[in-house]
């Protein structure tokens, strides 16, 4: 090899890494040698750097949940436990109420519209995938994928001016009214004085709905693309029609890289903010009906933090606490969710 | 006809322009293993893959000929019909990761329904001690199927194809990707299998061959060059182009 001392001699990199002062680079005379020790010092080099880098991984959220905790303290220390289950929202004191702030109709609100967006998103995103990777002509896939994935580039404010010009006078002047006609009789489709205004908690979660499709059909297709042909193969050997091999072959195969995807998706949900604010109606009072409007914590957050006195500040940022610990728990649960999915695969289905 | 089961007249495939197979004429008798040898690209996947009908699931795949099981013709039915009848068994195996081994060997069952579970009981032990696999998963039936080895795991693949009762059972290099031992269980497998249905081996080695098979077809470059009894095939080739391939002047 002729490359190495030339290597060694312009290469500016093993000056520069934090790594090199550790290791006892013996003195290069002959060729080999001189390369073995050479690599050894770059190979030290790169470890360092991507230690370092992983270790700032680490350090950020921590930080951010110092620095969240901080910044709430206040609130924390005046309202305690109490404040997450607490319905009031008084930031100014009045004959009839203290100053007081409860964080239990926006954690509602955002477990709703997430709930709601994943009913209606999940499947069709899902269904989206199957026809992209499954059933799809060759010339019709490519054009379509990247429409979809176009729909993740797309600003969330963009939505949510959409969601206000176009989705929410077609919730108040057809959907609404059909869906009360004939569900109004359940609670969840109850239509109260005020509501059926089209800014509600239906119209924000369908907005959602849309939000999340990317990024569920874009990763679930790649899942079910990495599906082995023997696998489908396999379901149309015994005699499977198409969507059976389907479902015997990469619905199965991929439905923990799915599961994944729709895990993905539901952190999106929760923790969209702009869309949600301009079509949710942002209303502090419990949605007990999907036509009332509502507030989630980041909605919430956005709407009031212009205004707010430092005790406000204070309590919304302890909503921003409160939305950061409700998306871990979501992300500790669907991990260990998947970790007993892949391990008793076996379960027949 | 004298108990042929399958019969194919000029079957010709395609794969996008390349003429794959090229107006093969073949058939196989009821209770024989026949082999099908042939150096790589010779065309014998492709040509047993059109028995089954599954080339035609590929992109650009097309096949045309008949081929006649117990004189229907394949071609005019319902390929998953077809696909029930004429079970597969693939190169490497290909077990349903998140399904158990009983799963696996019930899912054909499962698929075409209208079984009780005393039946589908009864036919999943039935299969996997044809497949000469019960002893070894009978305590474990519940578990999935990706702890078993690669060689169990084609037998149960094997099984698998049994539970549906298939008339004929197509095996595209079942052992290629098996160690020795494995692959000597695959053999004496096949070798009992036969009896209770006619088994068409694809294989590349000239040996395996040899040991399971009645009869032998030799393909070369998408054409059948010979077929004759195993025996007379490998000792008196009639042509010269299987001398040379069984002597290993090539391929």
């Amino acid at each position: 090899m002729a490359e190495p001392p030339v290597g060694t001699g312009t290469d500016p990199l093993p000056a520069t890494g934090p790594a090199e002062p550790a290791g006892a680079t013996p003195s290069p005379s002959q060729g080999p040698d001189r390369r073995r020790s050479f690599t050894g010092v770059v190979d030290r080099f790169f470890g360092g750097l991507s230690t370092l880098a992983a270790l700032v991984l680490i350090a950020l959220p921590a930080l951010l949940i110092v620095i969240i905790t901080q910044a709430s303290w206040r609130a924390i220390v005046r309202f305690g436990p109490g404040f997450v289950i607490g319905q009031f929202w008084v930031p100014s004191a009045s004959p009839t109420s203290p100053i007081t702030f409860g964080a239990a109709p926006f954690v509602a609100g955002t477990l709703e519209t997430s709930v709601i967006a994943m009913l209606i998103g999940v499947p069709l995103s899902i269904g989206a995938a199957i026809f992209l990777a499954e059933l799809a002509p060759d010339w019709l896939r490519a054009p379509v994928a990247s429409v979809v994935d176009l729909l993740a580039a797309v600003p969330s404010v963009v939505f949510g001016l959409w969601g206000l010009y176009v989705l929410v006078p077609y919730m108040r002047s057809n959907v609404d009214p059909a869906l009360v006609h004939y569900l109004g009789w359940t609670p969840l489709f109850a239509s109260h004085a005020g509501s059926q205004s089209g800014v509600s908690v239906l119209t924000a979660s369908i907005i959602l709905a849309i939000m999340i499709l990317p990024t569920i059909s874009s990763v679930s297709r790649e899942a079910l693309r990495a599906t082995p042909d023997s696998q489908r193969e396999a379901a149309l050997s015994l005699g499977a029609t198409r969507w059976e091999a389907t479902r015997l072959g990469p619905l199965a195969y991929a439905r923990s890289g799915i599961f994944g995807a729709a895990i993905l998706g539901l952190g999106r949900a929760m923790g969209e903010t702009m869309a949600v604010t301009m079509t949710i109606g942002n209303s502090d009072n419990f949605a007990t009906s999907l036509f009332d409007p509502g507030q989630t914590l980041s909605s919430k957050i956005a709407i009031n933090f212009g205004n707010a006195l430092p005790l406000e500040k204070s309590a919304l940022i302890e909503l921003g606490l409160i939305l950061m610990g409700l998306s871990l728990l979501v992300n500790v649960a669907a991990r260990l969710m998947l970790r007993s999915m892949t391990r008793m695969g076996g379960s027949a289905p | 006809m004298t108990g042929d089961k399958l019969v194919v007249e000029n079957l010709n495939a395609w794969y996008g322009k390349t003429h794959a197979v090229q107006d093969i004429s073949l058939s196989f008798p009821d209770k024989r293993a026949t082999a099908i040898i042939g150096p790589s690209g010779c065309g014998k996947s492709t040509f047993i893959r059109c028995l089954n009908r599954i080339h035609e699931t590929q992109p650009k795949a097309r096949a045309e000929g008949k081929v006649l099981l117990d004189g229907a013709d394949v071609y005019a039915d319902d390929p998953t019909e077809i696909r029930r009848k004429i079970g597969m068994v693939f190169q490497r195996p290909n077990v349903f990761p998140t399904m158990s081994i009983y799963g696996n060997v019930a899912a054909g069952l499962k698929l075409h329904g209208g079984y009780s579970h005393d039946e589908m009981d009864r036919l999943v032990i039935e299969s996997l001690k044809k497949a000469a696999l019960w002893e070894e998963v009978k305590e474990k039936l519940d578990q999935s199927a990706l702890q078993l080895s690669g060689g169990q795991q084609q037998r149960l693949c094997i099984a698998r194809a049994l539970a549906v009762q298939p008339e004929v059972l197509l095996m595209d290099e079942p052992a290629s990707a098996l160690d020795p031992i494995s692959t000597a269980r695959i053999e004496d497998l096949i070798f009992d299998l036969k009896n209770q249905v006619p088994v068409v081996i694809v294989t590349h080695n000239m040996q395996q061959a040899a040991r399971v098979a009645d009869r032998t077809a030799f393909l070369y470059l998408g054409k059948l060059v010979e077929v004759a009894p195993t025996r007379d095939l490998f000792e008196r080739p009639a042509e010269k182009l299987t001398e040379s391939y069984i002597t290993g002047r090539f391929g």
